[in-house]
């Protein structure tokens, strides 16, 4: 009787496994025959958008537009590609929008750069105050001190 | 120069900063093709009508023509057929049409019912050509001149303004191209 119902708890938890495997398997059913290629694919996929629903990877879509664009990805790589060669290709056809990172270029350079200038400026600016209260400190002591001399 | 000076300034620089990001952000919907002023992919594909015969780029070159992305699951490709039927009424430029991810039966009968405004079409069974083109959506079309160049790509259904302000000055720029430009 125990050893009955081992199995059935064995059995529903196999069940509930393949349930959770399912959707999964509907987003990406893409094999690649060795573990390199599989990380590769899986990197690159996670680093394209999809153009349908933006906010999203091509990993993660649901839609039939990501799942042509992962079988492209992994036709490309199946053909020997590089990483860098799938990424041009998507570049030159959806351009960088496409690319959840974009690549430092002269049009993006505003976008890699304004962060560490606002960073300077703000070291910048609390240097000053900072200098400034010191300084105002000392003297305030200063009259302070001539005062109750 | 007081104290709220350099906040205030600031401030008003990032209004000025954050006003044009919002202005010239474009909409999330009509992303810019890096194909335009390049030239268009090269292809080879069945054709819808008739299987046995190709539609190819070769013999598009020398011509201006319009490359129309399109399915009969798509609604607002539905919304755009008067305006196709009326360019090819025009018969100024062909329209090419890439049938994408599409049943064949479903694209002749509706072709037949609603008239067919294509000179010819290629069928893109399973969604790679389209990926070529950069398609995310459809319809849409191109522009493609002579030698082959993608000129402008419209996304959505093309509207009798984008046909009148962006497609007919063009080819009657072009020399050589239609003198019966402007008919609808």
């Amino acid at each position: 009787m125990m050893a009955y119902r081992r199995y059935l708890l064995v059995a529903a938890l196999a069940a509930s496994l393949l349930l959770w495997a399912l959707p999964a398997q509907a987003i990406a059913p893409e094999q690649m025959p060795t573990p390199q290629l599989e990380a590769r694919y899986l990197a690159l996929i996670h680093g394209f958008r999809c153009m349908q629903c933006q906010d999203e990877s091509l990993a993660d879509s649901p839609v039939n537009l990501a799942a042509d664009m992962r079988r492209e990805v992994r036709d490309m790589l199946l053909a020997g590609k590089s990483d860098e060669q799938i990424r041009d290709f998507m570049v030159s056809r959806y351009g960088y929008f496409i690319l959840f990172k974009p690549p430092f270029v002269l049009k993006t350079a505003w976008l890699w750069l304004t962060p560490g200038i606002l960073l300077l400026v703000g070291v910048i600016v609390a240097l000053t105050v900072i200098r400034k209260r010191a300084a105002l400190a000392a003297t305030d002591l200063e009259d302070d001190d001539l005062t109750d001399a | 120069m007081n104290r709220f000076t350099i906040p205030l300034v600031a401030f008003a620089l990032l209004v000025v900063v954050l006003a044009v990001g919002i202005r010239q952000s474009p909409d999330k919907d009509l992303i810019p093709s890096p194909l335009i002023g390049k030239p268009a992919p090269d292809f080879s594909l069945p054709s819808l009508t008739d299987p046995g015969q190709r539609v190819s780029s070769t013999q598009l070159r020398g011509h201006w023509f319009i490359f129309n992305v399109w399915g009969t699951w798509c609604y607002a490709c539905r919304e755009e057929h008067p305006m196709l039927l009326k360019i090819r009424q025009a018969g100024v430029i062909p329209v090419i049409g890439l049938d994408w991810k599409d049943d064949r039966g479903d694209a002749l009968s509706f072709l037949k019912d609603e008239g067919d405004p294509y000179q010819s079409i290629a069928v893109d069974h399973d969604g790679s050509e389209a990926i070529m083109w950069g398609v995310y959506g459809a319809p849409e079309s191109f522009l493609v001149d002579p030698q082959g160049i993608v000129v402008s790509k419209f996304i959505g259904p093309i509207t009798e303004e984008q046909w009148r302000q962006q497609i007919l000055p063009r080819l009657t720029m072009s020399a050589g191209a239609g003198s019966a430009a402007g008919s609808s």
